[in-house]
């Protein structure tokens, strides 16, 4: 396992990344970006006219995905009227963000050596990133980590669940990375102290 | 003049002007909320950025959320605190608005 990032100099941060776990973070990251942005809702019809026409506006109701429910929150708990008109202004752009971090990183990855043919090279992918990147990094990261989160079901506590679990089940390989990617974006925040 | 619904951005949710009235001395609160995902050291690191709050309060209020299940991270008019929330989300940070006395 490569040591994730690092702090370079003039307030830059160093990653190393081997070829596989690069290969698995830019699938990661990549669903990320399709989830929200290819599942994004029709635009909620508006009763303003002129806003219809502006084509402004998003969803009333909160994904029904789980995960989408989870990147994309009520603002509002306990007032669906208020959550509702809260998403309608602001989840395209919340969506949008979110891919584009993720497509950030995902540039970053390939910046850094990543291509199609790196699976028969040995050389890892070595990242140098600016602080603009570096807040792609962590909010793309979380968005990850809250994806596998949601789709395994963890909850607070519950490590012995995942360490008990027998070795041949999938989630105990998909908790395996969701720890590593902890790890990774622990590293990113520790770099930037 | 009257308030045409042009374009508004993101963040700024137009309401109507009666309500305005009605509540324009509330004060509303933002609360992010706990969840066992994100990092403690990630969620000091975002008051630090977002809020601006120096590192002992970030600290504390992000333990506060650890602890108590949610914090209250910062206060004022409703459309600032819609504006918190939305960053709050774009951070993955599970965050909502109410008024102060709700």
């Amino acid at each position: 396992m490569t040591p994730g990032f690092s702090r370079g100099r003039r307030g830059r941060v160093l990653g190393s990344f081997s070829v596989p776990e690069a290969v698995l973070l830019r699938n990661l990251v990549s669903q990320v970006v399709e989830l929200v942005h290819d599942e994004a809702p029709p635009v909620a019809h508006s009763s303003d006219p002129l806003e219809s026409m502006l084509g402004r506006g998003g969803p009333v109701a909160a994904p029904e995905d789980p995960v989408l429910a989870r990147l994309l929150p009520d603002a509002y708990s306990g007032d669906d009227e208020a959550a509702g008109e809260f998403r309608r202004f602001t989840e395209p752009n919340l969506r949008e963000q979110k891919a584009a971090n993720g497509r950030s990183v995902i540039s970053d990855l390939e910046r850094g050596g990543l291509s199609e043919d790196s699976a028969e090279t040995d050389e890892n992918v070595e990242l140098d990133l600016g602080p603009d990147q570096v807040r792609a990094w962590l909010r793309s990261l979380t968005d990850v980590r809250l994806a596998l989160a949601t789709r395994l079901g963890i909850g607070d506590g519950d490590e012995d669940r995942w360490e008990s679990m027998p070795d041949d089940d999938p989630r105990r390989y998909v908790h395996e990375v969701y720890d590593w990617l902890g790890y990774v974006q622990e590293t990113l925040v520790q770099s930037l102290d | 003049m009257t308030r045409v619904t042009t374009a508004p951005s993101p963040v700024e949710v137009e309401r109507p002007e009666s309500e305005d009235v009605v509540q324009r001395d509330v004060p509303w609160i933002t609360i992010v909320w706990n969840d066992p995902v994100n990092l403690m050291s990630y969620v000091t690191h975002v008051f630090q950025e977002y809020f601006r709050y120096p590192r002992a309060k970030a600290e504390k209020l992000m333990l506060q959320v650890h602890h108590e299940g949610k914090a209250v991270v910062s206060n004022g008019s409703r459309e600032e605190m819609e504006r918190d929330v939305q960053a709050m989300h774009e951070y993955g940070l599970w965050a909502t608005l109410q008024r102060e006395d709700a």
